[in-house]
């Protein structure tokens, strides 16, 4: 540790809460102060994250995002208000937070996280906090961790279910303990878990699970306690049912097992068997755009309109459609007129492609149309009083 | 009976019941009479061989099935079992 870290008056102030409990003290607050915390995604995690990480005293923290606010992040990116709607997510994050603790120095990344980026941004760093979205980034976050052998607090949350574990820790004998692919060798095949904004989140509890998180980065900064590694936390925000389980390290590990296969950062997307399936959904079925889709509702032409979303969707917004979700379009498909043109619609158009694929393969249809964008997109560029979530 | 903890994401398949209680006595025999019961869960738990796909984590107790004997690792009556869903949300 550095002997020339010093604190000001006001920040001794600041910090009083840390400096009276005994296992902290001054030490604790000096190694907060010394170090630097990358915090990738300042959202649903991100945002208690950011908030108690700053009001710490964390020295240096970093933030990735390439996002901009929108209304729906409100319900719980708690970091932002009305205004920054529209903003880029780290500078309405970095304001908010210079405001919280004007000591602390952030390094703001405008930009999204890949392979070509990572090593050269994690590598300033001390430890990493993962609050990404998708299953892509989480094994480039890990992967990049452990090849730079940096500590990677990990949480993780989808509707009611949060996670929470530190992976690639120091432990007392110097060894690196458990990581992501420990735990989790292989992603699961795309569509199986829905993103949060296809499947929805309890707005309180990425700020139950995030405090969780931005709890162990202090403890693996400080050295106090027991850190989760080698354990993973679950919790069920709705039966409140919490557990806590061993994860082991995996002999066929191929960053750090037994006989490692991979020194370098790969193609994620592909990992993951995103964009190839997306790429061949979209590619097979015919699509119309938005403006087209207006001309057939304003010219009276006659066409059905099919919704494959939930009823819930439909409740926020709708283009009048038949709602048949794609869950039980089978049963449906004698509802679907084949001899005029059929226009199907989602959410943003992945959905009703998946449905497209279905019924032309089950039943034979050759008039159905896929809406580019879905009604997000509808909403964007047609009509901008319906509501987009 | 054993009970079993079905994740959120897989509880579209089970009519959002949120656990299963068996009288199977291995952990195999659970996970059967579950997908014997929610027959749309088998895809996303069973390869087209039967296996148990590797994205999917059972646990009994704490302890991952690995670390004991596997799918026939046995069960008792106060026994719980997990299934870990790997799951990403977090920014979004």
């Amino acid at each position: 540790m550095a002997q020339d870290t010093t604190f000001s008056k006001a920040e001794l102030e600041r910090y009083s809460r840390h400096l009276i409990i005994p296992e902290f003290n001054i030490e604790g607050q000096k190694k907060l102060k010394e170090s630097k915390v990358l915090v990738v995604g300042s959202g649903g995690l991100g945002s208690p994250l950011l908030l108690y990480l700053t009001a710490a005293g964390v020295g240096t923290i970093g933030i990735v995002d390439f996002d901009v606010v929108d209304e729906s992040n409100l319900q719980r990116q708690v970091l932002f208000g009305v205004e920054n709607v529209g903003k880029p997510k780290v500078e309405a994050a970095e304001q908010r937070l210079k405001s919280l603790n004007p000591h602390v120095n952030f390094i703001t990344y405008n930009v999204k996280l890949t392979s070509a980026n990572a090593l050269d941004i994690i590598k300033d760093y001390d430890v990493v906090a993962d609050g990404t979205d998708n299953f892509p980034t989480r094994y480039l976050v890990n992967d990049a961790c452990v090849l730079l052998n940096k500590v990677n607090v990990y949480a993780s949350i989808y509707r009611f279910d949060g996670q929470v574990s530190v992976f690639n820790y120091v432990e007392k004998d110097g060894s690196r303990g458990p990581n992501y692919r420990d735990l989790f060798p292989s992603p699961p095949p795309p569509g199986l878990v829905p993103s949060c904004a296809e499947g929805g989140v309890i707005g309180v509890l990425p700020g139950i699970m995030g405090s969780l998180q931005a709890n162990e980065v202090i403890k693996v900064i400080t050295g106090l306690g027991d850190t989760l590694s080698g354990r993973l936390f679950l919790f069920d925000a709705s039966t409140f049912e919490t557990r806590i389980l061993k994860v082991r390290k995996d002999p066929a590990n191929p960053l750090n097992g037994q006989n490692p296969s991979q020194s370098t950062l790969i193609d994620y997307e592909q990992f993951c068997g995103i964009g190839i399936s997306q790429r061949s959904e979209n590619s097979e079925v015919k699509e119309i755009d938005v403006f087209e889709l207006q001309q057939l509702l304003g010219s009276g032409s006659d066409f059905q309109l099919v919704d494959v979303r939930e009823p819930y969707e439909y409740a926020i917004a709708n283009l009048n459609g038949d709602l048949f979700p794609l869950g039980a379009i089978s049963e449906f498909a004698n509802r679907i007129s084949k001899d005029r043109k059929v226009v199907i619609h989602c959410r943003s158009g992945v959905r009703s492609a998946k449905a497209i694929k279905q019924l032309e393969e089950e039943f034979g249809f050759n008039n159905l149309y896929n809406l580019k964008g879905g009604i997000l997109a509808y909403a964007k560029e047609v009509d901008d009083t319906m509501a987009t979530y | 009976m054993a009970r079993l903890i079905i994740p959120s994401p897989l509880r579209k398949f089970t009519g959002d019941q949120a656990s299963f209680e068996s009288t199977g006595s291995t952990v195999n025999e659970v996970i059967q009479q579950l997908v014997e019961q929610h027959a749309g869960l088998k895809p996303h738990l069973f390869d087209q061989e039967g296996k148990l796909r590797s994205f999917v984590r059972v646990y009994v107790g704490d302890e991952d099935i690995h670390s004991l004997q596997k799918e026939d690792t046995p069960v008792a009556t106060e026994t719980v079992i997990s299934i870990i869903p790997a799951i990403a949300g977090g920014k979004d």
